[in-house]
């Protein structure tokens, strides 16, 4: 009797704790273990996100430039940003203070050619080694400057883009980049990255 | 007694009425202060110092009292380092443990900006992108879904770095190797999350974003989606630590830590891989013929001598050799130990369970004669892998490569007993 009542209840409440938009039909699965190949099983937790919640947290850039932002800054913006935000762990030319602050400026005629596997002493810049303008954007904006991560506005991070990458000698110094640019750009080292290829067995790799 | 000591120390009302009673009034008082039950007692500590009390005869007086929280024998110290890193770790004290767990107050940490304070009750998982709806989970709401306890490794694919490339006598196991740790997680399949979002099958990349001050991200396969990663909320039978990812973090198993994402508070399925600084810049391999390889997420077979080592001596007889292995591609099948620096290989026994993607504990006893030798381990996986020597690795891979370093090491026994370490196989 207590059973019967309180089971239309409990699937009243769990059918209103979703918002939207789900396929979930509470009450028509059976929960147990859940594993590969099993079909598709609805518990009806959780809500819909809303379009703002999502555009909140989704501030990820892609390598093809998908999620960046309006707004730009010019190498000029940059220097003065990076003088004032950054050089004070990275060092005025970006040759860092490794391994906490890393170097990412740099074109030692040395360390050209991505030789790293053969010489640990070779630094690893911005210029010689990332394969993708994109995330140098995406990081700044995420993770820096360090004691104010997010502090940053989306023309700052063109601004400081647009100087690493000149710094870097990747793109002219009187460049001005924004979404449209910034996806255009090509790093020196793109093509070097080579997807991973060991799969077990005798082979070392 | 016994039940007024019980009352004293749980019901405060009991307590003040029993202060006033004698004897057991005097036991209440110093339980309410916080100080010792009895001066003397075993493990007693003095009020402003730390310092044990120690009895001559543990046998002839009482022992101390129960506690809220346990804690460690004082003669037993284990320790993490470095501390205070934020942008850093701290390793594993590998050669202070025994059996395969890890105690989840000794797991290694690497954090890329520090440790974030999260109230649980205000974090949440979104799931979005490829996604019939993008699907906002609480903490709690995690906590009702199906769900699954199992014994992984974790292990940084920077762990063994300084070894690998400049190995030195004065080496410990957790100088070697501490940047992997072994234990139990409980969690929920992260298809079941992924079906209930109703994550499209076109989908081919997966982005897991943390929680912390640099919002961490990396691009995961949907491949390992769908298979047998976790999003798991308990350790060791407990909530996960603030250290490991406290309310939630991503579990791949076998894969290299940093892809599992701790404080995990966003997954967004997409095409291709969004080449975060972390998989990019970070966690890639530089190899000889001048390419780097991305996305080196699988752990090689690897395993580490854990005891005897520097900073041990030893003396003639017999003596176990013991340590641990794991493989990221499933089940260690098999773990030799040498005893003279390569010459002939010895089975080690490998101790029950042996769990896919978790590490094993092995033993071998060996007898030592007085004569300087070197002390091997070397793993075998399911896959026929068998750990590189120092030698074939840096063939393969470089000395100034970056990460996934599984070389085989060991600990030379000098003459005089003391064990160093031996890095250059």
């Amino acid at each position: 009797m207590r059973r019967a009542w309180l089971l239309p209840l409990a699937l009243a409440i769990v059918g209103c704790s979703r918002d939207t938009g789900s396929s979930s039909t509470p009450g028509s699965v059976t929960p147990e273990s859940v594993t590969a190949g099993e079909p598709v099983r609805h518990y009806g937790l959780g809500r819909a996100a809303t379009a703002a919640e999502v555009t909140a947290r989704d501030i990820d850039v892609g390598p093809d430039g998908e999620g960046l932002p309006a707004g730009s800054g010019s190498v000029q913006q940059g220097e003065a940003l990076y003088k004032l935000k950054c050089a004070m762990c990275h060092g005025p030319s970006g040759a860092g203070m490794p391994p906490a602050f890393p170097a990412i400026i740099g074109r030692d005629p040395k360390a050209e050619g991505f030789a790293f596997a053969r010489d640990p002493k070779l630094t690893r810049t911005i210029g010689n080694y990332w394969p993708n303008a994109t995330t140098v954007f995406d990081y700044v904006r995420r993770a820096m400057p360090l004691l104010q991560p997010g502090s940053l506005t989306n023309d700052d991070v063109y601004a400081l883009t647009a100087y690493l990458l000149a710094a870097n000698d990747v793109v002219p110094r009187t460049t001005t980049l924004d979404a449209a640019s910034l996806s255009q750009v090509k790093m020196p080292y793109a093509g070097k990255f080579v997807t991973d290829n060991r799969r077990g067995g005798r082979e070392v790799k | 007694m016994d039940d007024q000591l019980k009352d004293v120390t749980t019901d405060e009302t009991i307590s003040r009425r029993t202060l006033l009673t004698g004897a057991a009034g005097a036991l209440g008082a110093a339980v309410a202060a916080g100080l010792p039950l009895m001066a003397g007692g075993q493990g007693a500590q003095a009020a402003a110092a730390a310092a044990p009390v120690m009895p001559a005869d543990p046998t002839k007086l009482q022992g101390a009292p129960t506690s809220a929280v346990g804690s460690r024998s004082t003669f037993i110290k284990p320790s993490r380092t470095p501390v205070g890193e934020t942008v850093g770790n701290s390793l594993t004290p590998l050669q202070d443990l025994t059996g395969a767990i890890t105690p989840s107050d000794l797991h290694f940490e690497r954090h890329h900006a520090g440790i974030p304070l999260i109230d649980p009750s205000r974090h949440s998982l979104l799931i979005h992108g490829l996604v019939a709806t993008p699907l906002m989970l609480s903490y709690d709401e995690l906590r009702r879904f199906p769900q699954v306890t199992r014994t992984y490794f974790i292990e940084c694919s920077g762990n063994s770095r300084a070894a690998y490339r400049d190995p030195k006598p004065d080496m410990t196991p957790q100088k070697v190797a501490g940047l992997v740790s072994n234990t139990e997680w409980t969690g929920v399949p992260l298809k079941a999350l992924l079906d209930e979002a109703g994550a499209k099958r076109e989908a081919r990349w997966m982005l897991a974003e943390g929680g912390d001050a640099c919002l961490m991200t990396r691009s995961i396969p949907m491949e390992k989606a769908w298979d047998d990663a976790l999003v798991v909320w308990a350790q060791n039978g407990e909530p996960l630590r603030p250290e490991q990812g406290f309310p939630l973090r991503l579990l791949l198993p076998g894969w290299e830590g940093n892809a599992s994402v701790k404080w995990l508070r966003r997954l967004e399925l997409g095409m291709r891989p969004w080449m975060t600084r972390w998989e990019t810049s970070k966690y890639t391999d530089p190899l000889p013929d001048g390419t780097a390889r991305q996305f080196s997420f699988d752990i090689d077979a690897k395993s580490v001598i854990t005891a005897p080592a520097f900073p041990q001596s030893i003396t003639r007889g017999w003596w176990p050799i013991t340590g641990l292995a794991w493989t990221g591609r499933g089940r260690i099948t098999s773990v030799e130990v040498s005893a003279d620096n390569g010459k002939s290989w010895e089975p080690a026994v490998i101790h029950e369970p042996n769990l896919t993607k978790a590490s094993v504990r092995f033993t071998h006893m060996w007898e030592w004669d007085g004569r300087e030798t070197v002390l091997l381990s070397r793993a075998t996986d399911e896959t026929g892998y068998v750990q590189p020597t120092r030698t074939e690795l840096v063939k393969v891979r470089g000395i100034g490569t970056d990460f996934h370093f599984n070389p085989i090491v060991g600990w030379k026994v000098q003459r005089d007993g003391r064990v160093v370490f031996h890095g250059e196989t």
